[in-house]
């Protein structure tokens, strides 16, 4: 790759992406060959030796103290370079108005956005003299007006002379921004392609050798029989200082059989809450839910589970796997109660891994077998395996956060598929999402997620992905469609 | 089905024998240090350790000590920290020793009662710190910490020559009223000291610990909470009431520690029972990695070294050899774990790479051809 250029690498899950990353930064060591900077051959020991070469990362998942202020977190660790007084001070100005970065160095962390605080983590680099930055799937968690905000940004690095280096799987965001491509596949370059000859389909197929998959659903399959009724849902937390915030504030809203509910919102306005008040691992102040014409207001988790809730978490590693348990263990997790998993009370080891083998071969989970552990998978492949067993137990409500987050077009559109051919069976879908292609692709009903609200609501048919960024920033509510102030929140 | 895989085996042997190895070379720098001969110490021990009155000694010994590991390890599966197993078992052995000195019914009936007086007795200790750590917040190892020394105290008062206790003028010694001799428990008799009939049931408890904990539902949903709280609750297992019912049984499991020592031995509670098995018994838990074997061995292990400490003693060496030996095993131990887990870890994700890779270059091969 050259200086001033956005190089773009895509694969598939698996493919090798992460690793060859934390080889750059200096996480894990290579086999064998070699790192060149500037014709330079390098070798990283640790992140501290990429750093002194001017390599810097930006992880998916941002590494800032929320209750330090943005010059805090920024010298953080590297307080022997400008101080911790007015030089950082002045020095964070220079980058921030050098780039057109737009960042104020005393304000807290926690009252920034997500796309600020992203800026903060680009900050963050640079002030460690970063000549090369690397971003892990930087738009994963930003609405399209950031995401075309940070390409501004890329593009005011790329023109002093940086190199950034942009991992995505959203290959229309690396079309646009990237000037070079490289697609690897299981391992190795399959393939540099020019991004101005080139369309997101041919991408795609360079990466998966298979055709881009699309979330649209085709035909209806909506009815008119109630799976999930939530009314009048209410949760309020008290934080560290506390301050009471309304997390979740009067929710209502009805899944029925064959609906896919798609709820968008920018992440933390309170939609991890409600899938939690659905799974009853948080008791909400005040509501009822009804799954099929049966309260379980009251009803504990693992009861919900069994009465048919599939559960697909937003955070795989916390909430849907035993990392360091094999993977037909994995398979128990959640459905113990369940056949093939258990009889009586006895674990039925034999018949769960004889269905984890089946869920390996159909939900083309990519492993050496069923006795290692779930942390040696990918992140895909991981949740491959958490959609194979919520499918395998025929749920009558799914609940999918961010079903494809991290996962390669090739999985993404096997889970897509798995979701429609459930919702013709009558499957109830409630989706959240960050992708807004997904949301709008398989939602047969979209909601928006504001504060705790759900402030308006959108028709997937006529809606584009900018009305439905707007709504999710507080900039516009009610029915999106039509542009009639009305209040949202009812069906 | 299952796989023999050669590796694994020997990765979950590496760190034991790590930490002993690592243990012995220490000891012996400290015995050179000191001016010793380290190699002529081992040697002591070794001999004295395996006389045949030795290992009476180290079988009785190690049955107190496999079922004070069995019960830490049951809090330590779920990444509870249960340091009360002390303060479980002396009061458990106290009240079971008071009950069974009060009964004069048949021994087959009444030694049962004395073990399920114990179980319930140190059930109900334990759950106190489980019941305040769901409903406070309260961290198990601060509230077990304090309940040791609270045990401590309950006992002292109530053995006292007029409340439960009995004071032998002869000895000037206070201790409960003497079971019954048709409550003593059968012993085997060898051609030295008899080895206690108790070790049945703490085989007997070890073969239910292995089966409750990797063949039942409950053990799945235990284990579950002990890899990821996160995970198991929203899996559908109420975590907080997991925390009372794995303190309620570590505390149960903890109740059969002093019953070798009171069916076996004393057959009464008195000043001289033994203490401090509790915190052996986090020792022996750790180096057996809460396995039920591995515990076994790691109780066998700590016996012997007890008992090798007397030899030494007789030909002149510090008996406090024994005491470095033992406190850098469990050091050894936890760091010899870490990084054998690790690199078992690491192994496990290249080997998934380096398999997935080799099957891709096939695919590859396919699709070109």
């Amino acid at each position: 790759m050259h200086s001033g250029t956005v190089h773009a690498l895509v694969g598939e899950n698996g493919a090798g992406k992460s690793t060859l990353m934390k080889i750059l930064y200096g996480m894990q060591k290579p086999d064998e060959g070699t790192i060149a900077i500037h014709g330079d051959k390098a070798v990283f020991h640790d992140p501290g030796d990429a750093i002194a070469r001017g390599i810097g990362m930006v992880h998916q998942h941002f590494m800032l103290a929320d209750n330090l202020t943005v010059l805090e977190n920024v010298v953080l660790g590297s307080e022997k370079l400008y101080g911790i007084g007015g030089r950082a001070r002045a020095k964070i100005r220079e980058i921030s108005d050098a780039y057109g970065l737009g960042v104020r160095p005393d304000v807290l962390v926690e009252d920034l956005g997500v796309a600020d605080r992203q800026r903060v983590e680009i900050l963050k680099v640079l002030y460690r003299g970063a000549r090369i930055l690397i971003l892990d799937e930087p738009t994963a968690v930003l609405v399209p007006q950031e995401v075309d905000a940070l390409f501004d940004n890329l593009r005011g690095l790329k023109s002093e002379g940086l190199t950034v280096i942009f991992i995505s799987h959203k290959l229309g965001e690396v079309l646009s921004v990237a000037d070079e491509i490289t697609v690897i596949r299981r391992g190795t370059t399959v393939g540099e392609v020019d991004p101005k000859h080139t369309t997101t389909k041919q991408l795609a197929e360079l990466m998966v050798g298979s055709e881009l998959p699309s979330p649209e659903t085709r035909e209806s399959t909506v009815t008119t029989e109630p799976m999930l009724a939530v009314d009048g849902l209410r949760l309020a937390v008290v934080d560290a200082e506390g301050i009471e915030r309304k997390v979740l504030d009067d929710i209502s809203f009805t899944i029925h059989k064959g609906e896919v509910l798609g709820i968008a919102g920018v992440e933390g306005n309170g939609q991890a809450e409600l899938v939690e008040a659905i799974m009853g691992m948080r008791v909400p102040d005040a509501g009822a839910l009804a799954l099929d014409g049966a309260d379980i207001s009251h009803a504990p988790t693992r009861r919900r589970r069994e009465d048919g809730i599939g559960y697909i978490p937003e955070d795989r590693h916390r909430h849907g796997l035993l990392l360091e348990a094999p993977l037909w263990e994995n398979r128990i997790l959640g459905h113990v109660t369940e056949r093939p998993n258990s009889r009586g009370f006895l674990i039925d080891s034999g018949g769960a891994r004889r269905d984890t083998e089946r869920i390996v071969e159909e939900f083309d989970v990519r492993t050496p077998g069923i006795e290692v552990t779930a942390a040696s998978l990918s992140g895909g492949n991981q949740q491959k395996l958490i959609v194979g067993r919520e499918m395998s137990h025929l749920p009558k409500l799914l609940i999918a956060a961010h079903p494809t987050r991290g996962v390669d077009v090739g999985a993404q559109a096997q889970i897509w598929d798995q979701i429609r051919d459930a919702r013709r069976e009558g499957l109830a879908v409630l989706l959240i999402s960050a992708d807004l292609d997904e949301l709008i692709g398989l939602s047969d009903t979209l909601r928006v997620m504001y504060r705790g609200r759900l402030v308006a609501d959108a028709d997937p048919a006529t809606i584009t992905p900018e009305q439905l960024g707007s709504a999710m920033t507080g900039a516009a509510s009610g029915h999106l469609a039509e542009n009639t102030e009305q209040p949202g929140g009812e069906d | 089905m299952k796989k023999f895989d050669k590796e694994r085996v020997l990765l979950g042997l590496a760190a034991p024998v790590l930490a002993v190895v690592g243990a012995l070379i220490v000891t012996a720098l400290v015995l050179v240090a000191t001016g010793k001969q380290p190699f002529d110490a081992f040697h002591v021990m070794i001999t004295y350790g395996t006389k045949s009155d030795s290992q009476v000694y180290i079988l009785n010994k190690a049955t107190t000590y496999y079922l004070a590991g069995l019960a830490v390890a049951v809090g330590f599966r779920m990444n509870l920290f249960n340091i009360g197993v002390d303060g479980q078992y002396r009061l458990a052995a106290f009240f079971a020793a008071a009950v069974g000195g009060a009964l004069s019914i048949p021994g087959v009936i009444e030694i049962p009662v004395i073990i399920l007086t114990a179980m319930v007795v140190g059930a109900v200790w334990a759950a106190i710190a489980g019941v305040l750590k769901v409903t406070r917040g309260v961290s198990e190892v601060i509230s077990t910490i304090m309940l040791n020394s609270i045990a401590g105290i309950v006992i002292g008062y109530f053995l006292q020559d007029g409340r439960l206790g009995v004071l032998d003028k002869n000895a000037n010694m206070v201790s409960t009223k003497p079971l019954p001799s048709s409550s003593h428990l059968f012993n085997f008799q060898t051609s030295t000291d008899p080895v206690v009939g108790f070790i049945v049931i703490a085989a007997l408890a070890g073969v239910v610990y292995w089966f409750g904990l990797s063949r039942t539902r409950f053990g799945f949903d235990l284990r579950a909470v002990g890899r990821s709280q996160s995970a198991a609750e929203a899996s559908g297992v109420s975590v907080k009431r997991m925390v009372v019912t794995s303190m309620l049984i570590s505390g149960a499991m903890a109740g059969l520690v002093g019953m070798p020592t009171l069916l076996n031995q004393s057959y009464d509670y008195g000043t001289d029972f033994p203490v401090g098995i509790g915190f052996t018994g986090i020792a022996v838990a750790l180096l057996g990695r809460n396995n039920p074997i591995g515990v076994a061995v790691g109780a066998l292990l700590w016996a012997f070294l007890e008992r090798a400490s007397n030899g030494l003693e007789f030909e002149g060496y510090d008996k406090e050899i024994v005491g470095v030996i033992q406190g850098v095993i469990v050091l050894a131990v936890v760091i010899a774990y870490e990084l054998v887990r690790r690199y078992g870890l690491t192994r496990q994700q290249r080997q998934v790479g380096a398999e997935l890779a080799a099957a891709g270059s096939d695919d590859k091969k396919e699709v070109t051809a």
